[in-house]
């Protein structure tokens, strides 16, 4: 019994069991909770999928794929802008947010090589500079330096984009296809096996010989170096992935909603993310792509039920909102005074 | 040159490119100089509680919300039973330190556990402490009508009012008026005292004891320091002036902010210490005042410039950037130097 459980990781058990009584007191009926967590699922699942690659190349969750949905976000508004829509707006919106997600994502990197060992404070500290650069051009930059060929989404002023902006062009677009339905509850095929086939692909990144090369950075550090690995470029690559996937990721879920909200839309995706990933079973020095994809479906079910329970129980809804940010931030909080042993370990050996 | 003055300079130089803008468009300068001075005196002793931990090499303590919350229950305990004036100011100060010395000793045990990456952890101590301490402002059984909740009378309101109570007891005290110029002596007195006794607690033997721990850990141990313990009293003092420092602000501003206003109160705290030329290895008192001097005249400045300038929003989006952006440069020069 003993070694059973020490080859389970607590953390899914324990989000079973809390979703569980959750589940039980909030009385929601189950079809529409999995309909919901099928939604979640669809919407946040590549974005959790970004962290995976960061974690195994040692540098721990990267919090930055904040900008990866930045530049989601860059390439939505300028859609949006030149009056683009359907199929071939969304490959536009893909090219310039991956484009720019290339370069960002190297800058990224190579501020990460010279913090060795702080990765994780300096990429939550480069999500909020880049939060406030991107909001400092979409609420001055555009009407005074960049001009707008679309009216409409501008503020009255002239200067400065809308908070909201409506995607109707690009709604309903991937979700409809390929829609099953059993009963009440409605499966958007394509789009779960769209998150199916990211998480196939981070699995096989991770197979082909750059995906070694970055394991055993992971694993041993500088060290590597002897191999005639450089493990600079692979930790600078292993971000720009990161980033560029955390963008793709987060296209689909603006497209999901099918209305951007264009200064707060991306905030807190990385600590939800992060969250995500930690519930299915991952640690700060070790993921996969099955925990991230367990890691979702636990952490939004847990999320949709808890604050009717919390209604329920206690008679008061906002008690349930804050047991979510509780969990989201707690997660992250006990996984890295659990798990800081194993890296420490690894930070010493290579000294 | 090192990376911590050479920032000190760059930002020294932004200040006053500001205050020659501020002069060529006729802004009201001496008014604008007394509100930066009560900005820093009102802000300068949070910024002041990052010191313990940055001389133990513990880093910057971005779970100050941690401290801030032992504050705000102090402040609430001293309105709940309803002492005004200077005594409920005192009581409430006087309630903070035990409630702080708890908080930080179990939130030192924790970075004690976590050698290496305290500043990551502590910053999600600090935002998963946040939604915790929610459940207690809605539970909490205070009973001063004045800080709950009108309809129903249970939980707290977010917000909650002084002017009854120890609203700007320290900004009036000995407030000298100097023509349009306000000096709040008060304030700035007990500032500064907050200051020296820092600055003198550094000079015992205790105090060069976690100062020797921070400069060489090893050989802090091999003098027969217990590293542990030097550790755990700098995160302990850490709160317990942090804790001080929100009643400080709190009397200030007017009122009592609960639930999530602290989440994001690190960051400023962090960006004005290290915009005094602080660096991760050597922080003194005079980085303190110089820094927060800084900040606060950019935060003062940068709103009046931008109603002027552009767009008024900008002010508040500018602050933030340069708060991250200053983190985020000591950060990348902390690494380049190590």
């Amino acid at each position: 019994m003993k070694k059973l459980a020490a080859h389970v990781n607590p953390v899914p058990v324990l989000f079973v069991l809390l979703s569980l009584v959750a589940l039980h007191y909030s009385e929601m009926r189950p079809v529409f909770v999995v309909s919901e967590v099928i939604t979640r699922f669809i919407r946040d699942g590549v974005m959790v999928l970004a962290l995976v690659i960061p974690v195994n190349a040692g540098m721990g969750l990267n919090f930055a794929i904040v900008v990866g949905a930045i530049c989601a976000q860059v390439g939505l508004v300028l859609a949006v802008d030149y009056g683009l829509g359907g199929a071939f707006g969304l490959l536009f919106i893909a090219v310039i947010g991956v484009t720019l997600s290339v370069v960002l994502g190297a800058l990224i990197g190579r501020c990460l090589n010279r913090v060795r060992g702080r990765e994780m404070i300096t990429t939550i500290i480069i999500g909020f500079l880049a939060t406030s650069i991107y909001q400092l051009i979409f609420m001055v930059g555009y009407g005074t330096v960049i001009k707008s060929k679309n009216t409409e989404m501008m503020l009255s002023r002239g200067i400065g984009i809308r908070n909201m902006i409506d995607l109707e062009r690009f709604r309903n677009l991937l979700e409809v296809i390929w829609m099953v339905q059993f009963g009440e509850l409605k499966i958007p095929l394509f789009m779960i096996l769209l998150v199916l086939m990211f998480a196939l692909a981070v699995s096989c990144l991770q197979r082909t010989l750059w995906g070694r090369r970055m394991t055993a950075a992971g694993l041993q550090g500088e060290r590597v170096e002897l191999l005639g690995i450089s493990e600079e470029a692979v930790r600078r690559q292993a971000i720009v992935w990161s980033t560029v996937i955390a963008c793709l990721g987060h296209i689909l879920y603006i497209e999901n909603i099918g209305m951007l909200n264009v200064y707060t839309a991306h905030l807190n995706s990385d600590v939800f993310s992060c969250a995500a990933l930690l519930a299915g079973g991952a640690t700060i020095a070790r993921a996969r792509v099955r925990h991230a994809l367990i890691g979702i479906l636990l952490f939004h079910t847990l999320f949709i039920v808890s604050p009717q329970a919390g209604q329920n129980v206690f008679g008061n809804p906002a008690l349930g909102e804050y047991f979510r940010s509780f969990v989201a931030y707690g997660t992250i909080a006990v996984a890295l005074i659990f798990n800081i042993r194993r890296g420490e370990e690894r930070m010493e050996d290579s000294e | 040159m090192n990376s911590g003055r050479f920032s000190c300079g760059v930002v020294g130089l932004f200040v006053v490119s500001m205050v020659l803008a501020a002069w060529h468009l006729d802004l009201p300068l001496p008014a604008l100089a007394g509100d930066t001075l009560i900005r820093l005196a009102m802000n300068g002793v949070l910024v002041l509680s990052l010191v313990p931990m940055l001389q133990a090499g513990i880093g910057i303590n971005f779970g100050l919300p941690v401290a801030i919350v032992a504050g705000l229950l102090g402040m609430c305990l001293a309105v709940n039973w309803k002492l005004t004036g200077m005594a409920g100011f005192g009581a409430a100060m006087a309630m903070t330190v035990p409630i702080a010395v708890c908080f930080g000793y179990g939130y030192g045990r924790i970075l004690n556990r976590v050698r290496g990456r305290e500043e990551i952890t502590a910053t999600f101590i600090g935002f998963s402490f946040i939604p915790l301490m929610n459940f207690f402002w809605v539970v909490a059984p205070f009973t001063n009508p004045a800080m709950l909740w009108p309809i129903g009378g249970q939980g707290m309101r977010p917000t909650i009012g002084l002017k009854s109570t120890f609203d700007k007891v320290l900004n009036q005290l000995w407030a000298v008026k100097l023509g349009p110029l306000v000096l709040p002596l008060g304030l700035l007195l007990f500032f500064l005292i907050c200051c020296l006794a820092i600055h003198l607690f550094f000079q015992t033997g205790t105090g060069r004891a976690i100062r020797a721990v921070g400069e060489n850990e090893e050989f802090a141990g091999l003098a027969g320091i217990d590293v542990h313990r030097m550790r755990l009293l700098a995160v302990i003092l850490s709160t317990v002036i942090g804790g001080i420092g929100i009643c400080v602000y709190a009397q200030s501003y007017g009122f009592i902010e609960l639930y999530d206003a602290p989440m994001m109160m690190a960051l400023p705290a962090a960006s004005a210490i290290l915009m005094g030329g602080c660096t991760t290895s050597r922080t003194t008192i005079s980085q303190v005042v110089v820094g927060t001097f800084f900040y606060h005249a950019i935060y003062i400045l940068s709103g009046p410039l931008a109603n002027q300038l552009l767009v008024p929003e900008v002010a508040e989006i500018f602050r933030l950037m340069v708060t991250s952006g200053v983190i985020l440069y000591a950060l990348l020069g902390a690494g380049r130097t190590r």
